[in-house]
């Protein structure tokens, strides 16, 4: 029993055990305390409760490339936040074996009033990095991002196509055990997206677990070695790519096919 | 191998956690601080001059019309009144800015993990900035008066200690509210401004009749200023009831706040 607990420990990077996230809101948008205060001395303050994930139970391989699909609200990026402890599980637990390196939107850490570098030293202290540890990296960073002369001009002289860059330089460059990458690969041009596909499969074969949440069905199929299919809130399937991904696509296509017939008659 | 569980029966973290993780942050911490200064004096023509003359500006207005109208008897009235101004500046910026400074990095909050408490750590930090610069001009106003100044100015950094913890408690408090009810800001500025004239600033505590002194003892702005303003004003450490006052006040705040703020943090994602 022991030796094959320890046995999970090695290999397992993330399991999540009957997480459930539930947002509770005021009904009638109570965001004002004086609203509060009378309607609780009215005592009608209700409230509305929104699960964005019901009682999901995973469990990811160290080194295993997963990707999440599933239509839009149906909870993928509330279970990279779950990973990535931005939110702390309602109910349950999760239990995460390594670091982990968040790549949710790119850009968004950075201030549009600071120059490049000064983003760059920001960006970094976020993850725990000093200044000097930054500056040793500063060459590689300009060379993957490709901004040149830009990096003493303010962030809001940029186009998206280097921000995206950039900010996928830096949070690529820390070693992680575990990444989350949430649509991000859907920015940027063409060569730029080949670049960031690549770095991924390298972090694959080095050993690093992916948690991918993409649209991109293809991406996944290139990326991935198993799939998980999330429909509101819960895990309605998980299994090899090739497996699933064309259920999926069927479905997608049936649920187009049923609603033109219906806009029809 | 770093194993974290998250759940919310084992994240319930105590406040001592929480500031263990901001020494594992620190150099967030000093970023954060950096781009407060620089956004602020950045489109600026005066830039840095602006946090020396607006308190001087102030100063020359209050003692004009204090000393004409009330006709205080207060000698070198202008170090007397911009000591006080500085240190109210201080506490009110720092508490407000905390929380702004927190609602304002949603962004942020749900995208990476931070310790939460990091905003109200820069939100000093960046006060404590400002109030050296600002300190710049009281001196020199201290000189022109002829103020002795001795050895009780080395008092000074243990009177900023217990105004910023004072002030990070406080900060901690309304920014745990200011989460979840958007007007906490707005009626917290309005009891700012009670507050500050409860707090002896521009009049001598002596004005106040017999009955209403107790008001000023419940304050602990009034103790918290007395530990400033005394080794400034009239080179003297103050009274040993006063720092006592001084540190039991920003003490409960620390703790007070804590506990607020590390109860919701957790919460915080979910509201923002």
């Amino acid at each position: 029993m022991m030796i094959e607990k320890e046995h999970n420990l090695d290999n397992i990077a993330i399991h999540l055990k009957d997480i459930t996230i539930r947002y509770r809101m005021l009904q009638e948008r109570t965001t004002s305390l004086k609203e509060f205060a009378l309607n609780w001395i009215k005592g009608k303050n209700s409230y509305n409760h929104f699960l964005a994930l019901r009682e999901i139970t995973l469990k990811v391989k160290k080194g295993e490339s997963i990707g999440i699909i599933g239509d839009n609200g149906a909870g993928k990026s509330t279970l990279l936040r779950v990973i990535a402890r931005i939110l702390i599980p309602t109910m349950g637990q999760a239990h995460v074996y390594g670091n982990v390196t968040p790549i949710l939107e790119l850009g968004a850490l950075f201030d549009p009033e600071l120059t490049g570098r000064e983003n760059i030293y920001l960006n970094g202290a976020m993850f725990g990095f000093s200044r000097q540890a930054m500056n040793d990296k500063l060459d590689r960073l300009l060379d993957f991002a490709g901004i040149g002369d830009f990096i003493d001009s303010p962030l809001r002289t940029y186009s998206n196509g280097m921000i995206a860059r950039l900010a996928f330089a830096i949070t690529t460059d820390i070693e992680a055990d575990i990444v989350l990458i949430d649509e991000v690969l859907a920015v940027g041009d063409n060569n730029f997206r080949q670049k960031c596909i690549s770095r991924m499969e390298t972090f694959n074969k080095n050993g690093t677990t992916l948690v991918t949440v993409s649209h991109n069905l293809s991406l996944l199929e290139k990326l991935c070695s198993r799939v998980i299919w999330m429909e509101h809130g819960r895990i309605k399937a998980d299994g090899h790519p090739e497996d699933i991904i064309p259920i999926y696509k069927q479905t997608k296509t049936q649920a187009l096919f049923d609603k033109s017939q219906a806009d029809f008659t | 191998m770093k194993t974290v569980v998250y759940a919310p029966s084992k994240v319930q973290r105590t406040f001592i956690d929480e500031i263990g993780s901001l020494i594992k942050y620190r150099f967030l911490i000093g970023e954060l601080i950096l781009r407060n200064i620089k956004t602020r004096y950045k489109r600026s023509l005066l830039g840095v001059a602006w946090t020396m003359v607006n308190p001087l500006l102030t100063m020359l207005v209050m003692t004009v019309v204090f000393s004409q109208l009330f006709a205080f008897d207060i000698p070198r009235y202008p170090v007397y009144i911009l000591s006080g101004l500085l240190l109210w500046n201080f506490f009110s910026e720092t508490t407000v800015s905390a929380t702004r400074n927190l609602l304002w990095s949603s962004k942020l909050l749900k995208r990476i993990y931070i310790p939460k408490s990091l905003f109200a750590t820069a939100a000093v930090g960046t006060g404590l900035v400002n109030l050296l610069i600002a300190l710049v001009p009281l001196g020199f106003i201290i000189l022109i008066t002829g103020t002795r100044i001795g050895f009780a100015i080395f008092f000074l950094p243990i009177s900023l200690l217990i105004i910023s913890l004072f002030s990070f408690g406080v900060g901690l408090a309304i920014s745990a509210q200011a989460v979840f009810f958007a007007d906490v800001v707005d009626m917290y500025q309005i009891i700012l401004v009670a507050w500050m004239y409860l707090t002896p600033i521009f009049y001598p505590l002596n004005i106040l009749p017999d009955k209403f002194q107790w008001v000023i003892h419940i304050n602990p702005m009034y103790y918290i200023l007395e530990c400033f303003r005394s080794p400034l004003y009239m080179n003297k450490i103050p009274e040993p009831q006063i720092i006592l006052g001084a540190i039991i006040s920003a003490i409960t705040a620390l703790v007070v706040g804590g506990f607020l703020f590390t109860r919701k943090a957790d919460d915080f994602a979910y509201y923002l």
